[in-house]
């Protein structure tokens, strides 16, 4: 009987290859209007409002550029540390396809806007941080296409499906592309290297204000490209694993990728330039369309345009603009916080920084701002297979829930609770507490009822306390937490309960 | 209406100078919906043997008048061309109006949204008659290729009245409108106005917006002017020209005074260049003739003739037959029958893709497959430096040919096509000999700068009109008017009135 392996571990992976990585990421800008157009670009309006003959593609219309697109991406290129084009054109990509109004794609192909920078990121390893300097080839400005939705059939794809709509509201919504040059030397770091690269590259957009990258809305979709080569040889036929969506995914199709063509290399076999797809489900990909026969799609400079040009003025004006980066900003507030690299380095592998100085900022106890991301939300992130900065909570909403704390209003049992239903959507803080009768109860009156019930209901037990067998009190104050449940402050409870009866602590 | 003379109100009517009616809509000595009746009731007539229209506004035109009128009556103030019909080319988007661009693709289209031009001839108070004829997508040069049925030239109803913009010129030489919007890629407007005795401006590229416009080649492509004598066509140029913030490649300078230099009309001084390239072998002798004759008349006008030569105008052709399949194949890539027009095999089994092919296989004609599929090659990968990248060197060789001839001759010359109108069916198999009736117009589209046609008379064996190019630098559209009047006004003295006179009754 003879068995074949689908993927080899991990380990003997690296052991025998050396992975290189590509990543191409595009990010939806966070313009108000569209890249060619001035509909709106805000999320979840109905199908088919934000739209106009341009965007549309209707016979006649005409592109014209956002002046904000161009900022952003230039502004992108400069905390990448690229050089900005003085003279650049836009290209139509052509190719048909029913999300594509125009059934083909204004972007940018020989003349990107931005071009040679670099990235450093931080992976932690067991001998400390090490710091990986991913290469920048571009950045150029696109067009999104719209959204296709698929109804019928198994899978969810166009073939089989019984009919399809098509949203064009996402048409036309500027994209920036970031393509690194091929990533080598990372071993079996490569999946974190990847990750730590689209971690940092989404810290920074938002760190700029380009994109506020709502992963989970698909504003940030990245492309994994991976090959293997013995040590030595040249570098190995690369796979492209589209849509990959969120920084844990990129992690695991990276993992994945490299133990799947580890075992075609090893039996082997050759490996396929092809695209594949990730499933979030199994964490594994399946092959796409191949690119043997590479995709014609005719680029030429679009001639509905003129070319963008910016002067030194205006970049220099723009990189006046930049703000202190997240690597910059990160070293500042570890010495501000003034807490060990190790639980720093938490902070930063959970993606947690920013939210708890945001929290902070918004008026968070440093030290509750820290637990909170730390512990129930990032447990919630967890949970879900989410980032933790997709965890619906804000740091206004922290701050409301510690506020709570503080006055007694909450515990702090209470309080994850109240952090459960601002996550199930049941509304903001109060309304939670409001909805789900979460406040302390506090009024002496209805504990001292309650009290009065367990005792009534427990005499011996009230018999031993008024004894002096003060620890019998527990058995009480179990009692009234469960009546109001888990309602009361316990400390106030036997508090009260000893009062009652007469004994001092 | 002193200068309408008597006889047949519903004739003169027709037969005057936009400029004429407007002002007598404007002192009104007759009204916009009057002039708009005849001109409707003069395509009624006629079109049915010319097919200028390929849909006509009864009612919305009627409206538009009646609105102009009413505003003479309330003492607002109305432009120089307030009131007078005018033919729009097919290719042009008016909101709620049928746009075919003369192909079945786009049959039923109606556009949500005006073109910048329709909407700059509604603030003139222009009233719009009807949609014209056009070989499909603008691709021809006699009109044979819409999918409606090809347009006749009212000189000889058996001649093609020129392409694309065949339904315009047609229009105007049958007197069913005053005025026409032609589009011009590479000779859309001046090869139609030579062969009908009409005259047609090519402004600068940039100088009229291209917003609405359905593209041919983005690169080539102008709408401009179309009318029966020289200054109706500058008032109309002045009426669409200027900067469009929503068409990138339009130019913001301001736009040169074209209705001044028509009312100037005056070469003394001005160096004229016979472009040597654009002459002799090839060309009709009786176009030859009348050409040169004009130019004669240009001389003793006192304008200084001098012979410039532009030695890459030879592969201006070749370039232009890469460069405009290349944009085209992108451009006429949305009509796949997904969100408009025509849809085809859509059964519920079939695939996307198959839908796709099935629609465009049904809703294109033979010409535009071609050039479509001589696109697709040409910016193909491996063929893209060797087909597109090297027309693009042939433009850029082009332009300096124009460069250094504007540094010897204010204006250059030549005439506007190699023949007068040809029959219908002579050419239509033979996509080269077709191609070639735009040899003298193309190396203006390819550079970008301004050209008109007007008529110079008859050629003397076939007794059909021939028209003389004028081609002036980027932004100095006003040059060509400013010959082009004077011309016109010697010619007028000579035979006591404009050409399109001479055309037979219908």
């Amino acid at each position: 009987m003879t068995t074949t392996h689908d993927t080899v571990p991990f380990a003997e992976a690296i052991a025998a290859f050396d992975p290189v990585l590509g990543l191409e990421t595009h990010v939806e800008l966070g313009t108000n209007s569209k890249m060619f157009c001035s509909c709106p670009t805000a999320f979840g309006a109905d199908a088919n409002t934000q739209v106009c003959p341009v965007c549309l593609g209707l016979p006649g219309s005409m592109p014209v550029v956002n002046r904000a697109a161009v900022e952003s991406t230039i502004r992108m290129g400069l905390a990448l540390n690229c050089s900005i084009a003085s003279w650049c054109r836009f290209a139509r990509k052509n190719y048909f396809y029913p999300d594509m109004p125009k059934d083909y794609q204004v972007s940018q192909y020989d003349e990107p806007l931005c071009f040679d920078g670099w990235l450093d990121v931080t992976v932690e390893t067991d001998d400390g941080p090490q710091v990986f300097r991913v290469e920048i080839e571009r950045v150029h400005m696109e067009e999104d296409t719209g959204k296709l939705t698929h109804a019928g059939g198994a899978t969810g794809r166009i073939h089989g499906a019984d009919y399809s709509l098509v949203d064009y509201n996402r048409a036309g919504i500027p994209l920036i592309e970031i393509v690194t040059k091929p990533i080598t030397g990372t071993g079996a770091l490569a999946p974190l290297v990847a990750r730590a690269y689209v971690t940092e590259l989404r810290d920074l957009m938002r760190a700029l204000g380009v994109s506020d990258v709502r992963m989970e809305e698909g504003s940030l979709r990245c492309d994994v490209n991976v090959s293997l080569s013995r040590p030595g040889e040249p570098w190995g036929t690369r796979s492209e694993t589209k849509n990959v969506n969120s920084l844990r995914s990129v992690e695991r199709a990276v993992h994945s990728e490299i133990e799947r063509q580890a075992a075609v290399l090893s039996s082997g076999g050759r490996v396929i330039q092809e695209t594949r797809h990730f499933h979030e489900d199994t964490g594994r990909s399946t092959s796409g369309r191949s690119k043997e026969q590479a995709e014609d799609y005719r680029y030429f400079p679009e001639p509905d345009l003129v070319p963008v040009a910016p002067t030194t003025e205006w970049i220099e004006e723009l990189r006046g603009t930049l703000p202190e980066l997240p690597s910059v900003k990160r070293a500042r507030l570890r010495a501000e916080w003034g807490i060990s690299d190790h639980e720093f380095q938490t902070l930063v592998n959970s993606g947690a920084v920013e939210l708890v100085e945001a929290s902070i900022a918004a008026g968070v106890d440093a030290a509750a701002a820290r637990k909170w991301w730390t512990g129930e939300l990032a447990r919630v992130a967890n949970d879900r297979g989410i980032d933790l900065a997709d965890v619906p909570v804000t740091p206004v909403q922290i701050r409301r829930v510690e506020e709570l704390v503080a006055d007694g209003s909450l515990t702090d049992k209470l309080a994850r609770q109240v952090f459960e239903g601002v996550i199930n959507g049941e509304g903001d803080v109060d309304d939670v507490v409001a909805g789900r009768g979460l406040a302390v109860v506090s009024d002496d009156s209805a504990l001292l009822a309650a009290i009065d019930t367990a005792l009534a209901e427990q005499p011996d037990v009230a018999e031993k306390i008024r004894g002096g067998k003060v620890q019998a009190a527990g058995a009480i104050v179990g009692a009234v937490m469960k009546a109001t449940r888990g309602q009361a402050d316990a400390a106030k409870v036997r508090a009260l309960l000893l009062e009652r009866l007469g004994v001092a602590e | 209406m002193a200068a309408m003379g008597s006889g047949n109100m519903e004739n003169d009517l027709v037969r005057q100078e936009a400029s004429v009616l407007a002002a007598a809509i404007a002192s009104g000595e007759v009204s916009s919906e009057e002039v708009t009746r005849a001109h409707l009731d003069r395509i009624a007539a006629v079109d049915e043997r010319v097919h200028a229209f390929l849909h006509v506004l009864g009612d919305d035109a009627i409206a538009a008048a009646r609105a102009v009128d009413a505003k003479r009556t309330a003492g607002e103030h109305l432009g120089p061309l307030a009131g007078v019909p005018l033919a729009l080319k097919d290719v042009l988007a008016m909101k709620g109006v049928p746009t075919t661009c003369g192909s079945r693709i786009l049959e039923g289209w109606r556009p949500p949204y005006d073109a910048t031009v329709v909407e700059r001839l509604r603030a003139a108070d222009i009233v719009v008659l009807g949609k014209t004829n056009m070989d499909e997508f603008a691709m021809g040069s006699s009109t044979e290729h819409s999918a409606y049925g090809p347009t006749r030239n009212p000189w000889d109803l058996d001649r093609i009245p020129g392409g694309s913009g065949g339904g315009s010129s047609a229009a105007l030489a049958a007197f069913e409108a005053p005025l026409a919007i032609g589009t011009d890629t590479g000779g859309s407007i001046r090869q139609p106005a030579a062969v009908t005795g009409t005259v047609g401006v090519k402004p600068t590229y940039g100088g009229v917006s291209r917003f609405g416009l359905v593209a041919l080649a983005s690169s080539l492509d102008q709408a401009g002017p179309c009318a029966r004598s020289v200054m109706d066509t500058a008032l109309l140029h002045a009426a669409i020209a200027g900067h469009d913030p929503r068409d990138s490649t339009s130019i913001s300078a301001p736009v040169p005074d074209v209705v001044e230099a028509a009312r100037r009309g005056d070469v003394r001084g001005l160096r004229i260049g016979l472009v040597r390239e654009l002459s002799g072998e090839g060309y009709q002798a009786g176009v030859s003739q009348r050409f040169d004759e004009a130019v004669e008349l240009l001389t003793g006008l006192g304008a200084e003739v001098v012979e410039v030569s532009c030695p890459n105008f030879e592969y201006a052709l070749a370039a232009y037959y890469l460069i405009l399949p290349s944009e085209a194949s992108s451009n006429l890539a949305r009509f796949d029958g997904m969100r408009y027009g025509l849809r085809v095999g859509d059964d519920g089994d079939r695939s996307v893709e198959e839908v796709m092919a099935l629609t465009r296989e049904a809703g294109f004609g033979a010409e535009v497959k071609r050039r479509i599929m001589i696109g697709t090659y040409a910016l193909s990968s491996g063929y893209y430096d060797a087909y597109y990248g090297q027309a693009q060197k042939v433009r850029t060789l082009i332009t300096r040919d124009f460069a250094a001839a504007f540094e010897k001759a204010d204006v250059l010359v030549s005439p506007t096509a190699p023949t007068t109108a040809f029959r219908i069916g002579e050419k239509v198999d033979d996509p080269i000999a077709m191609y070639l009736n735009d040899i003298a117009t193309i190396p203006v589209n390819l550079a970008g700068n301004a050209a008109m046609s007007l008529p110079v008379g008859l050629a003397p064996e076939d007794g059909l009109p021939v028209g003389l190019q004028i081609m002036a630098p980027p932004m100095a559209d006003d040059r060509l008017y400013l010959v082009g009047s004077a011309l016109e006004a010697a010619l007028v003295d000579r035979w006591g009135h404009l050409l399109i006179e001479e055309a037979p009754e219908l």
